[in-house]
Formats: structure tokens, sequence, C-alpha cells
């Protein structure tokens, strides 16, 4: 077996018993990322300097035997919507294109601090904003099991990456899918934690109510290793949860048998292509051979979910982008005369036709006489819809839904009609305005591309997400498929 | 003209808070003795993408102080919001404010009201907490950004439009500074523009009860701005209706050098701040006992401590008003009380009279007065003890406050100690009587008058040495003897 295919766990077993360095490790990684990232587009910046440092101090960690944890040694990347110290963060933006963050964020010092070594930064959509990664100002990346499609977004880059073997896990962002969709579109698994689990200190806010940071990972386990060092609160984020972190890996071998599996209603309809269907519908047989209990439940404000996510997210992304003025940031407007011209000539340049059409519709939904209409009616949507997981979860212990309709499309099949883009996440938006968790794992194929399914539970609750993945995981091979790339 | 109509007048006051750290960061507040600009920053107060602010307790304890000092009501949740416009000083392009759920409500103060210092009721429609904004220098064709100011915590005090008249408005300004200063919370220091004012202002007929049209002057920073500007805006609003035209709702400037009020913007282009609730920071819920423990903890306000004046030393209330209207000279006050053998009305009317005749002289504060208030006990101490008369006392304390020196160094340098012995006295006393025989006559005949004449003369040969209860007992006892002579 590769190096660069093996899981954290894998890999961390090899680095334990000094069978291989992390340095091998890195240099492994490094090369497959020069051999196939020509083709895929998961890379915006490679770190080669400071991961090849970090190496060499995690080798002498795993020398001394000191400070020894499950990510000592193992090299990841970081979504670039997720600062880091000294090194460039884009967001995939023109406007950040030459921008180094003077800190660092809370969940890249975790791993950073537990010995893991930083490889790069991943594409994305610009701002996060887009589900295919084509929104990116700079590239598109490409799905590794088909390169004429795409890899799904905003996370792309990093969900390509894991899959790709040119990383070993990546820290997404997920405001409403961007973690879960690219999972399900490159076959890997993909976390949204719980809103406040993991600090959002450092990452470049879309929407501040419904962001969160979370692991892409080849297994549940791997995932469940990643949020450990992660989660918990952190002083810089008043919005990050006091509960303390469970030992996640110590629940992770519980049996899932009289676990309650709803399954809402509202998810399974019409509109799914049949490879998907079929594909959770195998899956839903497995979790009963299983000995899960198989329950119908409701999630009656599902249809308006999509609404509330994208007025919120408007409202709060215009704010939260109103800093990039020309003042600090963005280096168009060189020539303006006025204060009214930079701001027009640094935005009106900076930014991509996706992230002004947000910018827009929030500040409309925000003005003096519709923000009564659009603004408060939508938070007071957002209200039933988290009291609709409530009352799911009395009836079940973890919901299972599709993660898309389909699979990858193709790159432009959606570009030109916005509304079909914003559709792709129909079934992963209701669990951020909801702040519960979600995790998206694969589930089969439907002709020759992956299919995710999302398995949802209670606030605070990933444990509960870990053991049930984790135990399909242990009777099913989907996520042990690699794309044959470069070969 | 002016009696024809009635101004309706409402402040807004921000006040500067003196906490360690600004509002939303760790970064020290008092950007007033920064060493140089941009050097009391940080990623949170420049607004780099991916930092969240995390409230600062203090300015919130500082913040529900003045509000119990204004009677306001505390309510038990408080919610954050943002305020959006785009501004070069405004590094998120928006303001962390506080909108529909502010931080107190519905309080009042009594303030006296011009000369007869009628009370006047003003209620206090709210106080919340808000950031401030960074500073601009324009140098030729360039402007400079200092961010030291960049978040330093501001409370708005904003009162309901219940004043009449400029007298009123600077009352209750001065008031509200007065407050702050005793709660030691704003230094009052006007030039630094540590408190600045709005002022809303319509007028109406007299007599009326309507609400007409107003206007709203901004950054009005010293109490002559404020009350310059609101007279000169009530005049020309007053003008405006009697040729018959119409005040428009706008903004407006105060032009320092012209004096007068200039359009910044109409109500057309008002600005829309598309205030919503800040989803960085959870809503604060306000616990009912640490109110208390803040009220509690409460010092003497401007109110109480005259109150206390009057009943403890039995001041004049005119007195115990104008000691206490400062908390720096009431603190004096009392600081010179229990170092002197003078009662206090001797010390009120010493520090109403010439103490505060030189502060206004030389245009200087309290806290700037050259020596401390030892020096003062001291010096009416050697009055009390008759070594200096009261003419000396006066010339001493010019020289304190020209070098800061004690006053019985002063005495012992320039031989000012009273002349007390009768050995001395009798022989000037014979001098002046010789040399002046036809006021003697005069006085001999029955003009009593002129004994005060003598007395001054007597003063004048000693250049106010000579003690004058002792020269009066003299002067009297050799007139006496002559008129015996006479009979």
């Amino acid at each position: 077996m590769d190096l660069y295919s093996l899981t954290i766990t894998q890999a961390h077993e090899l680095l334990r018993q000094r069978k291989i360095s992390s340095l091998e490790l890195t240099q492994a990684l490094l090369e497959r990322i020069r051999e196939v990232d020509g083709q895929i587009g998961a890379y915006l910046t490679v770190t080669e300097a400071v991961a090849l440092e970090q190496a060499r101090q995690a080798d002498e960690r795993l020398r001394r035997g000191e400070r020894v944890t499950p990510l000592t040694g193992i090299p990841f990347g970081v979504k670039d919507s997720i600062v880091t110290e000294g090194i460039r963060t884009t967001c995939g933006s023109r406007i950040l294109e030459h921008y180094v963050p003077p800190y660092q964020a809370t969940a890249v010092r975790r791993l950073l601090d537990a010995g893991a070594v930083l490889l790069g930064k991943h594409n994305l959509d610009e701002f996060s904003m887009g589900s295919s990664t084509e929104n990116s100002a700079f590239f598109p990346t490409r799905n590794p099991w088909d390169l004429k499609r795409v890899p799904g977004g905003s996370s792309g880059g990093s969900a390509a990456a894991v899959a790709a073997g040119e990383c070993f896990f990546a820290l997404g962002g997920d405001t409403g899918g961007s973690i879960r969709l690219p999972a399900a579109f490159c076959n890997v698994v993909g976390l949204k934690p719980t809103y406040g689990r993991v600090s959002r200190y450092g990452l470049i806010a879309l929407a501040s109510s419904f962001d969160t940071i979370g692991p892409l990972t080849r297994t549940v386990e791997d995932a469940a290793l990643v949020l450990q060092v992660i989660a918990g609160q952190d002083a810089h984020d008043a919005t990050s949860l006091a509960q303390p972190v469970p030992d996640y890996a110590a629940q992770l071998q519980r049996p899932v048998k009289g676990l309650r599996l709803g399954l809402p209603r509202e998810y399974f309809v019409p509109g799914m292509e049949a490879g998907v269907e079929a594909a959770l519908q195998e899956a839903i047989r497995q979790f009963e051979r299983l000995g899960m209990e198989i329950r119908e439940v409701s999630l009656p404000h599902t249809p308006y979910a999509l609404a509330v996510y994208y007025l919120i997210l408007f409202a709060e992304a215009s704010a939260n982008l109103a800093r990039f003025d020309g003042v600090r940031f963005g280096s168009a407007a060189q020539q303006a005369q006025t204060i009214p011209e930079l701001y027009l000539e640094t935005r009106g340049k900076g930014f991509g036709a996706e992230v002004k059409r947000r910018i827009m519709l929030g500040a409309y939904t925000l003005s003096a006489g519709y923000y009564d209409a659009y603004y408060l009616k939508a938070q007071r949507v957002r209200t039933l819809l988290r009291q609709d997981f409530e009352r799911a979860f009395e009836v079940c212990d973890v919901l299972l839904t599709p993660v898309s309709p389909g699979v990858a499309f193709r790159l432009g099949e959606k570009t030109a009609d916005p509304l079909a883009m914003y559709l792709s996440d129909v079934y992963l938006v209701a669990t951020n305005p909801a702040g519960v968790p979600a995790l998206a794992l694969p589930c089969g194929f439907s002709e020759g591309l992956p299919v995710g399914m999302q398995l949802i539970a209670r606030h605070g609750e990933e444990a509960l997400l870990f053991q049930v993945g984790h135990a399909y995981q242990q009777v099913t091979e989907w996520h042990k498929m690699r794309p044959a790339l470069g070969r | 003209m002016e009696q024809k109509y009635e101004a309706v007048i409402g402040l807004e006051i921000h006040a500067e808070l003196q906490t360690r750290s600004k509002m939303f960061c760790a970064c020290p507040a008092d950007y007033a003795h920064a060493e140089s600009p941009n050097t009391h920053i940080c990623p949170i107060c420049t607004g780099q993408p991916g930092t969240l602010p995390v409230v600062n307790r203090a300015a919130l304890e500082q913040g529900i102080q003045v509000a119990l000092a204004l009677h306001c009501t505390i309510p038990p949740l408080n919610i954050f919001a943002r305020k959006n416009y785009y501004y070069p000083d405004l590094p998120k392009g928006y303001q962390i404010s506080q909108y529909e759920m502010p931080l107190a409500v519905n309080g009042w103060v009594e303030v006296p009201v011009g000369k007869e210092g009628t009370l006047q009721r003003i209620r206090i429609r709210r106080v919340h907490l808000e950031e401030d904004t960074a500073k601009l220098f324009h140098q030729g064709d360039r402007s400079l950004i200092d961010f030291n100011r960049a978040g330093v915590p501001l409370l708005e005090i904003v009162s309901e439009p219940d004043m009449h008249s400029v007298d009123a408005v600077l009352a209750y300004a001065m008031h509200i500074r007065n407050v702050l200063r005793y709660l030691g919370v704003n230094s009052g220091d006007m030039q630094k523009g540590v408190l600045r004012f709005e002022a809303n202002i319509s007028v109406r007929p007299a007599g009326s009860q309507e609400l007409r049209t107003r206007t709203e002057i901004k950054n009005l920073n010293s109490f002559r701005a404020l009350t310059r500007a609101t007279a000169y805006e009530i005049r020309r609003q007053i003008a405006i209706y009697e040729s018959g035209g119409q005040v428009l709702q706008e903004t407006l400037g105060w032009d320092e050098e012209h004096e007068v009020t200039l359009s910044q913007r109409s109500k057309e282009h008002a600005h829309d701040y598309r205030y919503f609730p800040e989803p960085d920071l959870p809503p604060l819920q306000i616990e009912a006992a640490w109110v208390e423990a803040l009220r509690a903890a409460l010092p003497e306000l401007p109110e109480a401590r005259r109150q206390r004046f009057i009943e403890a030393y039995g001041l004049p209330v005119a007195e115990a008003r104008i000691l206490t209207a400062e908390k720096s000279l009431a603190d004096y006050f009392e600081a010179v009380l229990p170092q002197t053998q003078a009662s206090p009305r001797e010390v009120s009317s010493w520090m109403i009279g010439e103490f505060l005749r030189h502060l206004n002289e030389r245009q200087i504060e309290v806290e700037a007065v050259p020596f401390p208030p030892q020096a003062l006990a001291e010096l009416l101490n050697l009055v009390a003890q008759r070594t200096i008369t009261m003419a000396t006392a006066k010339e001493v304390l010019r020289e304190m406050f020209e070098s800061g020196a004690m006053p019985q160094a002063i005495v012992e340098a320039r031989g000012l100690a009273q002349i007390a012995d009768e050995a001395t006295l009798m022989p000037l006393i014979e001098r002046v009587l010789q040399e002046n025989p036809q006021v003697v006559e005069s006085y001999l005949n029955g003009k009593e008058s002129v004994f005060q004449w003598l007395m001054g003369q007597v003063a004048r040969a000693t250049r106010g040495k000579a003690d004058p209860q002792l020269t009066r007992q003299l002067l009297q006892s050799r007139l006496d003897a002559l008129r015996r002579s006479r009979l």
C-alpha cells in the first residue's frame, strides 16, 4: 500500500512503531501533490518548507516519546478560509490574494500543538460561497473520481485532497453543507460539528451564526481523532461551547444495536437520482442488520429550510464582508480619488459575481422596511426548524438522510443557474440554522461516482454520530475505495 | 421673539470608559498615552478576517454603574447589534453597538437650571455600550489611520427631548459629566475627546405640545460648542418659521470658526444602518444579584454628597452645590478639612472665593493645582493663628499658585508674618496720627467713619502685616485717650 493512502490510524501506528518517520510521510505526500495536483487543483498554497520543519520536530517528539498524540507527525491541509499565521490565506478571493494573516486560527493552533504537519492551503469557492469550488477566483478544483466533474463545495479542495491522497485529513468549513457535500462527492468522511463545538476564531466568516469548522477524513474513526484535538471552548470565541469534550475514541466501539434510526419523510421525496436512492436504501438495510430500529419521522418545516438559510446567510455575509473595503485589504484602487471610488473600485473588481450577488441580497433584506419581512421572519422560522429536530429526537437517536439528490455534476453544469446550485445543498442546510451536528460518509456508488449519506444527531452528540458511522464502516467497504488517479 | 417659541432638545452623549482593555479585545484602552500610532492594536481591533469580539466585563460593570446612577432600569437580557456603514475609520465596516435590547432604559436626572438653579427632571431614554472608531489624520492629499482608539469602550447616554433651553442643555451635560467623574469611569477631559455630544433640536410655538421636524447636530466636543451650536440652531429654526419656511430634517455639523451649523446629510440621504443582532456575541444574561452588587458598590454621587455637605458641615445650599458640582473640588475640600483649624464654612468660602477665582483666571482644573490640600490647610491655619492677615493670605495664595511653594515657607522667606505686638505697632499708630492731624480732628468732631481710613493707613505702613484686631484695639484706645484729653 502507498503511504499516501493510509488512514490516520494506520499512519500513526507506523510512526509509533518507528517503521516510518514523519519526514518520510511528509515527503511522500509532497511528492503525491507534485504528481497529481496539476490535474486536481486542490492546493492554493503548498507550505513545503514549513511542513518539512514540522515533520522533523514531530519526529523528535516521536523519538523522545514526549507529547505524542494520534496526530503527531500526520500531514494535513487547511481550507483557505481558515487563517494560518504567516501563511497566505486568500479565501479563494482576489481581494485577499496577498493577505498574510498576523495570527493563527484556534483549530490550526491546536493541531500544530498536537504535532500535526501543515502541508498547505486548500482551494474553495470564493468566501465559501458555492457548492462546486468553481467560484474560486484562482482555478476550479476537479473531482478525483472524474476530472470533468466538480468535487462539490465550498470545501472542494479539502475533500479532493483527502480523496486523492494529497493529505491525511483536512480542516474544512461548513456553513450549510460545505464540508458534507464535497465529502459525499469525493467519497470521504466529513463532519459538521455542533455549532460552537470547535472555535470559529480564525475562520473567515460567511454566516457567523451557521459557520463551523470540521474535519474531512478517510474514516469515521479518523474524524473522531481530529475532532478530539480541535474541539473545546476557546476564550477567543464567545459562541464556543463550555461543555467538556468527551473521549470520542472510547465511545467508538459501542454497539449500535437497539439505537433508533429516524428517516425524515420530507427528505425521501421524488427528485432523487435512482442510483443515490438505491445506495441509501441499501445503507438503511445495513443499519437494520446492525440491529438498529428504523423509524419514520417528520421535520415538517423542511420546505422552508433553504429560504431561511439563505436569507440569514445573505444578511450576515453582507456585514461580514464589509471590512474588505480597500483600506487594508485589496489593492485595486490606487487611483481612487474619493472614498466612494475606493470602495467601488476595490469591491467591484475584487469580488466575484456570486459574492456580489449575496452582498446585495443581504443588504437588501436588512434594509429599512424589509427587515421584518425577511430577516426577522427567517429568524422566527429558524426557531421552528430547531424545534423540528428537537421533536424528531424525542422518537429517534440519529437521523439518516441523503447528502445530495445527485452525484457530482459536471463543471459548468450549474454555473449559469444559481438556484440550481443552491438546491445541491437542500438536504444539508437545515442543520446549520438548527446548530445540530451532522456527519457525511460514503454509502455506495452510482455510475462510478460516490454517493454519500448524512447522519444527524442532537446538539453535542458527535460521539453518537461517530459510533453509528464507525459501526457502518466496520461492515462496509465503500470508504476504502480510492479513485484510480495517476495510474 | 424667542418667547413666542419653545425649543425641544434631546441630547446623545458619547462617553469613553476608562477600562484597562478595549471593549472587545485585550489591547490597552488608554490610547491617549500610546507611545505612537498603531501600537495599541491587535488582529481583533483592526478587523482582521476571522477574528471575533469578546465582551469586556469591566466595561459592562462601568456601564451598569452609570445607568444605576442615572436611575435606569437594567433589563435582564442585553443584546449587541451590528450598525452597518462604511468609513475608513471603521475597521470591520460595522460598529458593534446595541439597538433593540440596550444595557439600560428609562432613567432620569434632576439638574439645577439657570441662575436660580431651579431643579428640572430630564428623562434618560437609554444607555448602551459600543466601540469607538479609529482616528483619521489628514496630511495634504493623504489620510492616515491610527487604530489605537478603535475598539475603546463607549457609553452612549440618550436623553428624552426634555430640555427647552440652552441653560438646561448645559446643566444636563455638566451633570452627566460630573456623574461619570464621580464614578471614575471617564476623565471628563473634553479636550481629549472623551466626551462628545449630539443634539437633536426642534422648535415649536410656546405652549404647544407638538413635536416638529428636528435637526441633529453631530460631533460637538466641548460645552462651548454644545451651547453655541444649540443657541444658533434654535435661532435658525425660529427665523425659518418666522419667514414662513419649513425646517428640513437633516444632519448638521458645527462650524467652530464661523459659528454656524452646516448641512451634512438630508433625510433622503440619511444612513440606513441595517442593524441586526451581532451573531458573534450571544445575548448577555444580566443577573439581578450582579446588578445589586454593583448598586451596593456605587460611590457617593453628587446629590448625596451635596446633602451631606449641607447637613454635616452646615454649608449653605448654594455653596454645597458649587463644591460638589466637580468631584475633584469636593475631594479637595474634604482633604483640606481635617488638616485645618478653620471651620468648614471658612474653608468653603475660601475655596469658592479665592481658590476658584484662581482656577478661572488660570483656566485650570483642580487636578492641575500645583499644591496639595495640605498646603491650603496650612495657609488657613496661619490665618486662624493670626500669624498672617487675610490680606497677606491672599497674596501668599497667589504665590502658591505661581510657584507651588508651601505657605509657611513663603511667609518666612518674604517676612510676611503678622505684626501683633504692641511695641512695634504703637509707634506706627502714633506716626499715622501725627501725619494726619485733620483726619484725627474730624474723628474727634464726631465723624467716626474715618476710623477705617486710619486703620488702612496703619495696614499700608506695615504692608498689610498689622494684626487688624490688635491695630483696631490700639488705635481705638489712642483716639479715646485723645478725646479724653480734650474734655
